[in-house]
């Protein structure tokens, strides 16, 4: 990181690999866009960069808190303790200091925080944030701008690129008035230049890393990523219907669409929202629609006229706590099995889990390709904490990954046939002639090949087959496993979705411990590759963690599922329903639960 | 409903006949209103002579939504209620296409009700004729949004005592830019709506009373005059279809009320105004290649 020699810091310079800084305040104060500069600062600088945020249901106000952790090498997860608290009220310091890790730096608002007396487990920082802001930017301004107050002494404490940080204020408030972008830099200036080490004895910089030869380095929130990989993969039709945090998706698509000759409707509703993606996509336009919780339920009927009729479609679930409007603004895996079967009678379709941010991206463009190649509805599983996380990644290869919408009308011989038993299905959509003058038929009740009604019993088992057999053929053609760590051993931890980072961090930490132990995450949770019995045989022990309850019988959805697919006595389950993330401690003792390590005997308790 | 007994057709490109519109034999009972409806569709195509390929023709679920499959053109039959938005999506996903949605009252008014008032008020641009027989045919006789107060189903043995719906003020309050009612019965008089139902530029709809023989025979006599009653039509000389305190009046008329067209008025359709914005935008940048969009999308988020 450059060297900012104007700095006269006389303290004490600490060495740091990562840093877990917590800011805490109401949701009016922009602590959000405190934590995305940082992050796309981390992502210019290449630092390797994750958020947290939680983001209050109430409308406005109301406690909020934003999450950044950032440093050199493989960030995997949010963290599980701060190692620095930034606490703008007292309600900030007191919901949050049992997060702040002992011997952290409690960094508060001296004007609105009164610390305990006699509670010294912390280094404890305080600075009038309030007055000193309203003192920068004159009486008008009231606290507005505490947050870039706060950014500027952050920037010192950690001897941030100052330079980059400018250009990113240009980049964001540039367009704007002119005297917004100088309050924006007065606000900066005021905390960056504040005599920090009167109060604070050291300052922290971190391990400087080799700027990587690869591609620029890209930050966004996972909601934007998979909106970009459904752009990349050639959607450019859609409907849906508010509701959080799917919302951010179809806002951007609505805005970004027409861009490329497409529309987005928003719908009455989420029954209106699917079936005008359906149409859509009988219209030969790959189209999406989305929800969340209650609004995937309303679709499923239309999903499973969408199995039925063999129409492609993407849907995109970015779940969140549940049943019915449970918590709207926190995390759960909870609708594994709805997108598999939560449409009545035998029906399948796809349903693929996006890892991480990045993820978002590359596994919605996926969607796109298998839907329009097996002509099927493909569910994109997201989560509450994925999508308003930011990340930053390599900038995707659009040379390589862009695929083009083309809408395909050429004629059809005479024997077209819009169910072929001998074919996967590919339709005919309207505006193509079929020689021979018999135009097809696309339909809900079970059929015979050209689409008309058939309660043909035989015909019913056919149709069932040809339904079913295309998903096992993407089976077959899926990617072999990648199986993280140990190759074989004592335990398997098996995740899907977000929780890719807390096990990866949690899998790379027990290994230093000399545990043998792998990770694989699955990502295709329906078709399942065809390779998981044997991966799983190598293994004494496999932990299946997920988000969601441990059910009537003890298991997760996933965890159920596996179970039922390899009758495998030796898959466990390992669950939480508290609306929050992992915690690699949580995980560790989850692994220690069902496989003591022998030398957490003779250690303390295990340390996350 | 009789079994289906499939008629060999064939189309002919460019050349637009009754034959090579006939595809399954409607699986009906004999003298449902419904046939009558299905033979005026073909008529009115025939007439406007548009390409086959391109001609849509949709449905929800109910009797009367069996109806693609007994014409020869691309048809959907998709599930109950949601037509109107599933044909909403292949009208704006192509302005190629001629959209034609049929359905039943049940499907209309009752599950897809609020449908209706979102495809009205956006106004795509697309054809929906309610086949209203007053009753749930396919699900054999219970009470519909339209039963009228007193019918005996097997819901209400009784006699229905829950107030109808009033047709023509619900397609009229849905912002529709064209309403109309006709009767099964009066061949050319239907045709007459569905031509200008489909020359509309924007969302038609239709109402037209087509009797089920089954469980409401006799429902629609009043507006008969072969079984005694009066089809009065609207006089256009006198009633202005672009006054919609008109034709909320006629709307409120005794039963069996008028016939024809109650409403008429050009505003822009949805398919329109999206276009328009498209091309506003893509004009905005540059008409540059999705790819390029893409990639300068990705640059700003260095
Ligand atoms: C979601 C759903 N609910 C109920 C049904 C059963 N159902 C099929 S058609 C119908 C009503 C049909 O009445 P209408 O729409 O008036 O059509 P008609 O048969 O009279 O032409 C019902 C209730 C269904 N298919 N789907
Ligand atoms: S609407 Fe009535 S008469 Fe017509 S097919 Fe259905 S049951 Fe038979
Ligand atoms: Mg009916």
């Amino acid at each position: 990181m450059p060297h900012n020699s104007a700095n006269p810091i006389p303290a004490r310079e600490e060495l740091i690999r990562d840093a877990v800084i917590r800011l805490a305040g109401n949701s009016q104060d922009g602590i959000q866009s405190i934590g995305g500069f940082l992050a796309r600062l981390a992502g210019r600088s290449a630092q390797e960069v994750m958020t947290y945020m939680t983001i209050p249901a109430t409308i406005s106000g109301g406690p909020s808190i934003f999450q950044v952790r950032m440093g050199t090498g493989e960030v995997l997860s949010a963290g599980d303790e701060a190692d620095f608290l930034l606490a703008f009220y007292q309600h900030s310091y007191e919901d949050h200091i049992g997060f702040l890790k002992e011997g952290g730096v409690l960094l508060y608002d001296s004007d609105h925080v009164k610390l305990e007396e006699d509670d010294h487990r912390f280094v404890r920082v305080g600075v009038p944030i309030s007055a000193l802001t309203v003192e920068a930017l004159g009486g008008s301004s009231r606290e507005k701008g505490k947050n870039l107050f706060a950014l500027g002494l952050l920037s010192r404490i950690f001897k941030l690129d100052v330079g980059k940080l400018r250009e990113i204020f240009k980049e964001r408030f540039g367009g704007k008035a002119e005297d917004v972008l100088r309050n924006v830099n007065l606000a900066f200036d005021a905390g960056f230049s504040y005599p920090i080490d009167n109060v604070l004895d050291r300052y922290f910089s971190f391990q400087s890393e080799e700027e990587s030869e690869g591609p620029p380095q890209v930050t966004m929130d996972g909601n934007t990523a998979l909106t970009l990989g459904l752009i990349a993969g050639g959607v450019r039709h859609g409907a849906g219907y508010p509701i959080t945090p799917w919302s951010t998706i179809m806002e951007m698509l609505r805005q970004q669409l027409p861009r490329y000759g497409g529309v987005f409707v928003q719908a009455e509703d989420e029954l209106a929202a699917v079936s005008m993606a359906i149409g859509f996509s009988y219209a030969g336009r790959l189209a999406v629609t989305g929800s969340s919780g209650p609004g995937i339920s309303l679709k499923m009927e239309a999903l499973g006229w969408a199995t039925m009729a063999e129409i492609p479609l993407v849907v995109v679930n970015i779940q969140r706590g549940g049943p019915s409007t449970g918590l709207p603004t926190n995390v759960e895996q909870s609708d594994l099995l709805q997108a598999i079967h939560g449409s009545h009678g035998d029906c399948p379709r796809v349903v693929l889990a996006a890892e991480n941010v990045e993820d978002c991206f590359y596994i919605a463009r996926e969607a796109c390709q298998l839907a329009r190649k097996f002509s099927v509805p493909v569910f994109v599983l997201s989560d509450m904490s994925l999508a308003s996380r930011i990340e930053a990644f390599d900038e995707p290869d659009l040379d390589a990954l862009m695929i083009e919408p083309s809408l395909d009308t050429e004629d059809r011989p005479a024997d077209f046939k819009p169910y072929d038993l001998e074919r996967i299905t590919r339709h005919a959509p309207p505006g193509t002639w079929v020689e021979g003058g018999v135009f097809p038929q696309v339909t809900g009740l079970e059929h015979d090949e050209a689409g008309h009604p058939s309660a043909n019993p035989q015909m019913h088992a056919k149709m069932m087959k040809k339904r079913r057999s295309k998903i096992q053929q993407i089976a077959a053609e899926l990617p072999p496993s990648q199986v993280f760590g140990d190759r074989e051993g004592e335990v398997l931890v098996v995740g899907w979705g977000s929780t890719w980072g807390p096990i990866r961090e949690t899998v790379i930490r027990e290994r230093d411990c000399g545990r043998k132990i792998g990770h694989l995450q699955i990502r295709y949770i329906n078709p399942l590759p065809n390779d998981l019995g044997e991966i799983f045989s190598r293994y004494e022990h496999i932990l299946v963690v997920e988000m969601n309850d441990e059910g009537l019988y003890g298991y997760g959805q996933l965890a159920t599922l596996l179970r039922a697919r390899y009758c495998n006595p030796a898959i466990r389950s390992l669950n939480k329903t508290d609306g929050l993330t992992f915690k690699i401690k949580e995980i560790r003792q989850g692994i220690e639960a069902i496989c003591p390590s022998p030398a957490a005997t003779l250690q303390a308790p295990v340390q996350a | 409903m009789s079994t289906a007994t499939p008629t060999p057709v064939k189309a002919e490109r460019g050349v637009l006949t009754k034959k090579g519109l006939q595809a399954d034999h409607p699986t009906w009972c004999p003298g449902c209103g419904d046939f009558a409806v299905l033979a005026a569709y073909y008529k009115t195509l025939e007439k406007l002579d548009l390409p086959q390929q391109n001609i849509v023709t949709l449905a929800g679920i109910g009797c009367s939504s069996r109806f693609p499959y007994f014409v020869n053109t691309h048809g959907g039959h998709f599930i109950h209620g949601r037509s109107l938005p599933f044909a909403s999506g292949v009208s704006l996903g192509r302005d190629d296409l001629h959209v034609f949605v049929f359905g039943g009252d049940g499907d209309g008014f009752s599950i897809g009700g609020n449908h209706l008032d979102h495809a009205g008020r956006k106004n795509f641009r697309l054809t929906y004729v309610i086949m209203d027989n007053f009753v749930y045919g396919l699900t054999k006789k219970q009470t519909s949004p339209t039963s009228p107060q007193g019918f005996k189903s097997k819901t209400d043995p009784w006699g229905v005592f829950d107030r109808p719906t009033n047709p023509m003020r619900k397609l009229l309050s849905s912002g529709a830019t064209f309403v109309a009612r006709t009767h099964a019965t009066q061949i050319k008089h239907m045709m007459e709506m569905y031509e200008r139902a489909a020359l509309h530029d924007g969302f038609s709809v239709i109402e037209v009373l087509s009797e089920c023989v089954e469980f409401y025979k006799g429902a629609f006599d009043a507006g008969n005059p072969r079984k005694g009653g009066a089809f009065e039509t609207i006089d256009e000389e006198v009633h202005d279809v672009s006054d919609m305190a008109a034709a909320l009046a006629l709307a409120e008329e005794p039963w069996p009320g008028k016939f024809g067209v109650y409403y008429e008025t050009q505003q822009p359709t949805k398919n329109k105004l999206e276009k328009d914005l498209v091309e506003a935008t893509r004009q905005k940048v540059g008409h540059k290649s999705d790819k390029e969009l893409l990639a300068k999308t990705f640059a700003s988020m260095r």
